[in-house]
């Protein structure tokens, strides 16, 4: 579904990504890890199309389409989903309102009919229970005066919603406290299927037990050094990532 | 012959013309009015850019410009109008004026009440009227102002509202004047004078609509007396045609108590100035000035507004939002003015503003003159774009970039419309703004 060849993006002039590779197919749950500052966040940027971020080499498919030539937009109504670390407060946009307006671009794309606003409105009622979404919420601006634990819920609610190919879950864990990620949790495990992919971006281990990866990738300084199952999420948990660090001097130093 | 020398012939020979005409002059505490502010408008000539108040807007193309007197003109295009400005199905007692003069066949000035007074201020000035003495022209001063006193020389027409103590009007009253633009530029100076008594309660809406395409100037003075306790809702819809110069003083002063909110909406003209003042003169009043002025093109938009308190335990509130496209230029010259009897005053003024191209430009100047030391005031503004960020999350769940900045600008402005309270009326302006933006409704609430 997505591959990623010797991915090089810089963001203002310093290089964030260098040479990154990396191939998930439908079905599977990638989790990338890695201290801060190694690159996660910008990689889910990237993927998503973000303006400032620029690519310098590399190329990215997604479904044999050259990702990297699509506008924001396209790449969403494609089916890529990124829920967002710090999603957006917009006032005087409700939640349904604009949701029904991505769904719709996004249903248009893919030669669906439009939903009106009673098919709509059944369809949010089912997708609310995913994450026990409260309907007030959505009557609201998005995400305004919403707490950590409703914004993160809400991300999901809108992946629920938007029902797409590849969700990227840019650090979707953080600031959260036990119960709203049992929720998010729930949620994610619930929308994962055979034709749907996700790479679920942390920083901690804490998240992997409850959405339990296929692979493992540890990322630091731009590229991606360690590959494994489940397993390694929690060696990193144990040994902390200042093991990764001791591991990529000594090889610097073998090599020179 | 100077600028100031024609502008002052001029409108001299409209003086003479008008008393020629027989307007409503007869009586001499009016002719003696007319007579004062003519004298004044002579002495000050129009304001240029030297004068701080004036300072952003440069009047040269209205001083330049020889008008006619306006003259009553009902036709097709002005009856039109009037249908498309009904503002929805709203049952409103309605008065409407074409260039100035009130057209009887248009309006429908049912009294909401009894011992409710309700009439064209030429009606009321002919008629008995006792009651317009004490009050017209007393607070809209024109001693340093050319424009109120060019008004107040020249008032042929307008609307005289009167509601004595105790009354709760239900129904808003509706002013709409229309302007029908022809061959040559025209000028009216509708006068408006509304007087509510204490403890009682009415909403007006002031509307300004354009016909045709010629060039022409409002100059709008509107004086509103609110008594002990009394609530007022004001709105002023500007919608002149794209020609227009359109300039516009309302006064506002409260007594004790008493509640004040304005919502001014400028759309239309190619300059348009509007200028709002309120006194709060009494304990514990109550007021709001809420703006939204959408500017493109080569539109030129200022809002002068100034809240004096100057009485104890005062509140007010101030909200004005801009929208500049094109090469427009807008204006938020603002000031509270905090007397030094108004202890426990509390206010705060707030300006945003949203520029949609490089072309536009925005002067802001919010500004707090107090004179007491145990008050809470703050005032504050903004200029900027669109959010960068906001946009990118509208993009990345499929959103189109022109429909994510239309829904932002649209989210934007709305927040003004949002405040006002006459349902068909917000009905309608949603309508108008979020076809400008080419948006549905997106604050709407079903889905």
């Amino acid at each position: 579904m997505l591959q990623i060849r010797n991915l090089h993006a810089k963001v203002a002039d310093s290089e964030i990504l260098r040479g990154i590779g990396l191939t998930v197919k439908a079905g599977e749950v990638h989790a990338i890890m890695g201290p801060n500052g190694s690159g996660k966040s910008t990689l889910a940027h990237v993927l998503s199309g973000r303006e400032n971020y620029q690519v310098t080499a590399g190329e990215v498919t997604f479904q044999g389409r050259d990702l990297l030539q699509m506008i924001p937009e396209e790449r969403a109504r494609e089916g890529i989903f990124l829920a967002f670390q710090y999603p957006v407060e917009i006032p005087g946009v409700s939640t349904t309102y604009f949701l029904k307006a991505a769904l719709n671009a996004v249903r248009k794309h893919r030669d669906l009919p439009e939903l009106d606003a009673m098919d709509f409105l059944a369809l949010i009622k089912e997708k609310m229970k995913v994450v026990e979404m409260d309907q007030g919420l959505l009557n609201r601006p998005i995400n305004e005066g919403f707490s950590g634990g409703e914004k993160k819920r809400n991300e999901i609610f809108q992946m629920a919603v938007l029902d797409p190919k590849l969700a990227i879950l840019d650090e979707t864990d953080s600031g959260l406290d036990i119960d709203a990620l049992r929720i998010v949790a729930n949620g994610v495990n619930a929308l994962r299927s055979a034709e749907r992919a996700m790479i679920v971006i942390t920083h901690y281990q804490r998240l992997l037990g409850y959405i339990v990866p296929d692979y493992v990738h540890v990322l630091f300084d731009g590229r991606i050094v360690k590959s494994g199952d489940k397993r390694l999420a929690l060696e990193l948990e144990e040994k902390g990532y200042a093991w990764i660090e001791d591991e990529q001097e000594k090889a610097q130093r073998a090599g020179a | 012959m100077s600028s100031a020398a024609q502008a002052k012939t001029l409108y001299e020979s409209h003086f003479s013309e008008m008393e020629k005409g027989g307007l409503p002059n007869g009586k001499a505490w009016i002719r003696n009015l007319r007579e004062r502010a003519m004298a004044r408008f002579n002495g000050l000539g129009f304001p240029t850019s030297r004068n701080e108040e004036w300072k952003y807007t440069d009047v040269a193309p209205i001083a330049n410009t020889v008008f006619q007197p306006a003259r009553r003109g009902l036709d097709r295009d002005a009856a039109d109008a009037a249908a498309r400005a009904a503002l929805g199905s709203f049952e409103a007692c309605r008065l409407v004026f074409v260039n100035g003069y009130y057209e009887p066949g248009l309006s429908s000035p049912r009294p909401p009440l009894e011992g409710v007074e309700i009439s064209s201020l030429a009606a009321a000035l002919e008629g008995d009227g006792g009651w317009l003495e004490p009050h017209l022209a007393r607070y809209a001063g024109y001693e340093n102002h050319a424009f109120v006193a060019l008004n107040t020389a020249l008032m042929g027409d307008g609307a005289a509202l009167y509601v004595p103590p105790g009354r709760i009007l239900t129904e808003p009253i509706q002013l709409l004047f229309i302007s029908v633009a022809g061959p040559e530029p025209a000028v009216s100076h509708p006068r408006i004078l509304i007087v509510i008594g204490k403890g009682s309660q009415a909403s007006v809406v002031e509307s300004y609509l354009g016909a045709g395409e010629g060039v022409y100037l409002v100059n709008a003075v509107t004086e509103l007396v609110i008594g002990e306790n009394g609530v007022v809702e004001h709105y002023k819809l500007q919608r002149e045609s794209e020609r227009a110069y359109h300039i516009a003083t309302l006064q506002a002063h409260l007594a004790g108590s008493a509640n004040f909110s304005s919502h001014s909406i400028a759309l239309g003209g190619i300059l348009a100035r509007n200028e709002i003042n309120a006194v709060l003169d009494g304990e514990g009043c109550e007021c709001a000035l809420n703006g939204l002025y959408l500017a493109s093109g080569e539109q030129h938009v200022d809002n002068h507004t100034r809240i004096d308190h100057v009485k104890p335990h005062g509140t007010s509130r101030e909200l004005y939002k801009g929208v500049l496209d094109g090469k427009a230029r807008g204006i938020f010259n603002g000031k509270i003015y905090v007397h030094k009897a108004a202890h426990k005053t509390d206010a705060k003024q707030t300006n945003k503003n949203l520029l949609l191209s490089r072309g536009a430009w925005v002067d802001t100047k919010p500004q707090l003159e107090i004179y007491n030391n145990d008050v809470k005031c703050s005032h504050g503004s903004t200029i900027g774009q669109l959010d960068q960020d906001a946009i990118f999350y509208l993009r990345s769940r499929g959103i189109g970039v022109e429909t994510a900045r239309s829904l932002l600008t649209y989210a934007f402005a709305s927040d003004i419309i949002n405040r006002i309270k006459i349902e068909p009326m917000r009905v309608q302006l949603d309508r108008l703004l979020a076809g400008k933006f080419q948006a549905d409704s997106p604050a709407g609430r079903e889905p």
